[in-house]
C-alpha cells in the first residue's frame, strides 16, 4: 500500500473543543480504489476526524494533503469541490421527494429557470447502472417508498454522482437487515473497484473484515494504527479498538500511559 | 450482485403502459396513501349530485354555476398562496385580513387618494408583499411558530384596517377596470377562444414532454394515456364554458331580452343579456399556470417541496432555508393581495369586514380539502382550485337547502375535519410503506 500516492492524506491533525482534545497529532493516509475502514469506540474521534475532512469542523491544526497538494479546507463546499463526499447515518433525504429529486437536490440541472429532469432522470440512471444498482424500480419512485438498504443506494449514488474522488459512509450498515446490509457492501466494494477512495465508519466487525483493504484505529483521540486489513483478525481489531494496542501494532506504551494518566 | 426477492431490474426505456396500466399504476399509488385531489373531486362530484337532486331548479342552473364561481374566487386564490407556506408544513393565519388590509389599502389610495388603479393596485400588492416578509422574517429568522405570528399579525392586521379604512367606515371602489374583473364577462366567442388556449396549450405541451423523452430513451407515458386525459380536460371545460355562455337571467312570459328587442345598447324595460365566461376565471386560470409551473419546473419550487419535506436534508444540500420561507410567506401574503382585491372588485366596495369572517378559514378548507397536506411536502396549486370549488358548493348549495346557518358551519366543518382525517391516514401510510 506504501507503493501507491494516498489521495487524501493527513499528518499530525489535531482537533480540540474547549479544554478537550479530541484529535491528537493524527496521521491518516486514504488511497484511490481502497476501501478504508474507520474503527474505534465510542468518543474515540472518528465522528471529529470525519467532519474536519469534510470541512464541517476545520482541524486546529497539522497537515491536510489532497493528491499530494496541501489544501485548506474549512467549509463543506471547499470539500465538495475537490471531491470529498459524506452519507451521514441519517442519509438526509427527503421523503416527499423522487429518487432523481434526491439526488440532484440543492444541484438542479436546468435550462433557464426550467428544471431539466429529462437531463437530471438520465444522470442518475447511469449513476445507478454505473452502480451495478438493479434494486430500484424506478428512479421516480418517491424515497418514501423505499427500504433502507435502497434509500442508503440513492445517498451513495448521490455522493457519487458528482465525480466525486472521496466518499465517506457514517455507519451505512447499522440500520439495515442482513440481505440489505449485503447489497450495501457489495455497493461499498464497487465504488472502491471503480476507483474511489472511500472511507466507511463502522462498528461492525465482521462487514470491515469483508469489504475494508485497510482500517485505521482510533484510540481516544490517537490513531492506534492504520494497517491493511488482510493482515488482521477479528480478535485483533476488537483489541486495537478497546486498549489501542494488539501485539506489536498500536500505540507505543508511553502513549497510552500518557493519555491514561 | 445480490439475488434477493425484492429486487426488481429497472424496466426497459419505453412505453410504461397504456390507459389500463396507467389505472392500474395510480390505484397503487392511491393505497399506498398518496391520495393527491382524488377525495376533494369525489366530494364535488357527490356534492353537485346531491343539491342538484335535492334543489335542481335553483341550484344546477347557469346562473347558479356562474354565482358559484364568483363566490369562490376569492378564497381559491387564497388558497392557493396558502399551499405555498402549508407546503414547509406552516400556517399563514392572517392571510384573511392581509387581504383585507391590501383592500382597504386600495381602496383609500383609488378613492380616497384619488390614484389611477394601476397605481393603487400596485399599492395593494405591495402591502401583500410587506406583510409577507414581515411574517416570514419572524418565522424563519427568529424561529417563533407560525401558528403564534401569523396569530398576532391575524388581530394587529384587522387593526391596521380598521385605522385605514377609519372606524366603520365603508370606501367605494371606482374603477370600472377593477371592478369588471368580478363583476363582468368574457364574450361568448372569448370563452371558447380561452378553451382552446387551456386545452391545446396543455394538449402541445404534455405532447412535447412525452416526445422529448421518447426521444432520448426514457420511459414515459403513452399517447394513449395522453389522448384521454387531453378528451377528458377538453370535455369537462367544454361543458363549463358552455354552460357559462348560456344566458343566465331568468326570462320570464312575455317579456324580451334585449337582443330580442334590438335594445343592446340602452337596455330599458327588457331583460339584460348575462352569459360568456367571468374575467375572474382568467385570474385563477392565469395564477394557477404560473404557480403550477413554479413549484413544478423550477429549482425554487422544489427547494420549497425539500424543505417541507425535510428541512434539514434541504439545508445539507445548500439550500438556504430561511430564504424559502420568508419568500414563501411573501407569496402567501402576495396571493393574499390579490384576493383581496378581487373582494372588494366582488362587493364594489371596501369595508372592515373584507377578508374577514370565515373567509380565512375557507381557504385553508380548500387548500387541504383539494389534498395539500398540512404536515408539510404535499401539495399542488389545483389543489386550491378544487378545494376552493369544493367550499364554493357546499357554502352556494347548503343555503338553498337549509336557512339554518347553524347547520352550514356544522357542514363545512365536517368537511374540513374529514379532508383533514385523510390528509393525516394518508401520511401514515406513506410513511409506513
Amino acid at each position: 500500500m506504501s507503493d501507491q500516492v494516498p489521495i487524501l492524506e493527513l499528518k499530525g491533525v489535531n482537533k480540540g473543543f474547549g479544554p478537550v482534545q479530541v484529535l491528537k497529532d493524527v496521521d491518516l493516509s486514504i488511497y484511490p480504489g481502497q476501501v478504508t475502514s474507520l474503527v474505534g469506540d465510542n468518543g474515540a474521534g472518528k465522528s471529529t476526524l470525519v467532519k474536519g475532512i469534510a470541512g464541517i469542523y476545520p482541524f486546529d491544526s497539522g497537515e491536510y494533503l489532497f493528491e499530494g497538494k496541501p489544501v485548506h479546507v474549512s467549509e463543506p463546499r471547499q470539500a465538495n469541490a475537490l471531491g470529498i463526499e459524506v452519507v451521514y447515518q441519517d442519509l438526509a433525504l427527503c421523503d416527499n421527494l423522487d429518487v432523481v429529486h434526491n439526488m440532484f437536490l440543492g444541484r438542479e440541472q436546468s435550462r433557464g429557470i426550467v428544471l431539466d429532469e429529462i437531463t437530471m432522470e438520465r444522470r442518475a440512471k447511469e449513476t445507478l447502472a454505473g452502480l451495478s444498482v438493479r434494486t430500484l424500480k424506478s428512479v421516480r419512485q418517491q424515497v418514501s417508498s423505499l427500504s433502507g438498504g435502497q434509500r442508503q443506494t440513492v445517498a451513495i449514488a448521490r455522493a457519487v454522482l458528482w465525480n466525486s474522488k472521496v466518499v465517506i459512509l457514517d455507519e451505512p450498515t447499522a440500520a439495515l437487515g442482513v440481505a440489505q446490509t449485503e447489497q450495501v457492501l457489495n455497493l461499498v466494494r464497487r465504488l472502491a473497484d471503480s476507483g474511489l477512495a472511500v472511507i466507511i465508519i463502522s462498528h461492525n466487525m465482521n462487514d470491515v473484515l469483508r469489504v475494508s483493504d485497510n482500517v485505521a484505529c482510533l484510540y481516544l483521540g490517537n490513531m492506534a494504527a492504520q494497517v491493511q486489513a488482510q493482515h488482521l483478525s477479528h480478535g485483533q481489531i476488537v483489541e486495537l479498538i478497546t486498549t489501542g494496542r494488539s501485539g506489536d501494532m498500536g500505540l507505543h506504551p508511553e502513549v497510552l500511559n500518557g493519555t491514561t494518566v | 450482485m445480490s439475488t434477493q426477492t425484492t429486487d426488481v431490474d429497472v424496466p426497459e426505456a419505453g412505453d410504461t403502459g397504456g390507459i389500463g396500466n396507467a389505472l392500474r399504476d395510480y390505484s397503487r399509488r392511491v393505497r399506498g396513501g398518496d391520495v393527491g385531489s382524488l377525495p376533494a373531486v369525489l366530494g364535488l362530484i357527490a356534492l353537485v349530485a346531491l343539491f342538484s337532486i335535492l334543489e335542481g331548479d335553483t341550484f344546477f342552473t347557469a346562473l347558479n354555476f356562474a354565482n358559484l364561481l364568483n363566490q369562490g374566487t376569492a378564497i381559491i386564490v387564497l388558497a392557493m398562496g396558502l399551499v405555498f407556506v402549508l407546503l414547509l408544513g406552516e400556517i399563514d393565519l392572517s392571510a384573511g385580513f392581509a387581504a383585507g388590509t391590501s383592500a382597504a389599502v386600495l381602496g383609500v389610495t383609488l378613492t380616497n387618494k384619488g390614484w389611477a388603479w394601476p397605481l393603487a393596485l400596485l399599492a395593494a400588492l405591495i402591502t401583500g408583499l410587506v406583510i409577507g416578509f414581515f411574517i416570514g422574517v419572524l418565522v424563519a429568522r427568529l424561529g417563533i411558530p407560525s401558528f403564534v405570528v401569523t396569530l398576532a399579525a391575524f388581530l394587529g392586521l384587522q387593526g391596521i384596517m380598521l385605522l385605514i379604512i377609519g372606524e366603520g367606515g365603508t370606501i367605494p371602489i371606482q374603477s370600472d377596470v377593477l371592478l369588471a374583473v368580478m363583476n363582468k364577462n368574457m364574450p361568448v366567442w372569448g370563452g371558447w377562444l380561452l378553451w382552446l388556449i387551456v386545452v391545446g396549450g396543455y394538449a402541445l405541451i404534455s405532447l412535447r414532454a412525452i416526445m422529448r423523452r421518447k426521444a432520448i430513451g426514457l420511459a414515459g407515458s403513452s399517447t394513449s394515456v395522453w389522448l384521454a386525459k387531453v378528451v377528458s380536460l377538453g370535455v369537462l371545460l367544454g361543458v363549463a364554458v358552455y354552460l357559462l355562455n348560456m344566458q343566465r337571467q331568468v326570462i320570464r312570459p312575455g317579456r324580451q331580452t334585449c337582443v330580442e328587442q334590438g335594445l343592446i345598447n340602452k337596455p330599458v324595460g327588457c331583460i339584460p343579456v348575462i352569459q360568456g365566461v367571468p374575467w375572474a376565471v382568467v385570474v385563477i386560470l392565469v395564477l394557477l399556470v404560473i404557480g403550477t409551473f413554479v413549484l413544478g419546473r423550477t429549482a425554487y419550487g422544489r427547494h420549497i417541496y425539500a424543505v417541507g419535506g425535510n428541512s434539514e436534508a434541504a439545508r445539507r444540500a445548500g439550500i438556504s432555508v430561511s430564504a424559502i420561507k420568508i419568500s414563501s410567506f411573501m407569496i402567501c401574503s402576495f396571493m393574499a393581495a390579490i384576493a383581496g382585491v378581487l373582494l372588494a372588485s366582488r362587493d364594489n366596495s371596501v369595508s372592515p369586514t373584507t377578508g374577514g369572517a370565515q373567509t380565512l378559514l375557507f381557504a385553508v378548507g380548500a387548500a387541504v380539502i383539494g389534498g395539500t397536506s398540512l404536515f408539510g411536502g404535499r401539495g399542488r396549486v389545483i389543489d386550491a382550485v378544487i378545494g376552493g370549488l369544493v367550499v364554493a358548493v357546499i357554502a352556494n348549495g347548503l343555503p338553498l337547502v337549509t336557512q339554518q346557518s347553524g347547520i352550514q358551519f356544522v357542514v363545512t366543518g365536517g368537511v374540513l375535519l374529514v379532508a383533514a382525517s385523510v390528509d393525516a391516514i394518508s401520511r401514515k401510510r406513506t410513511s409506513a410503506g
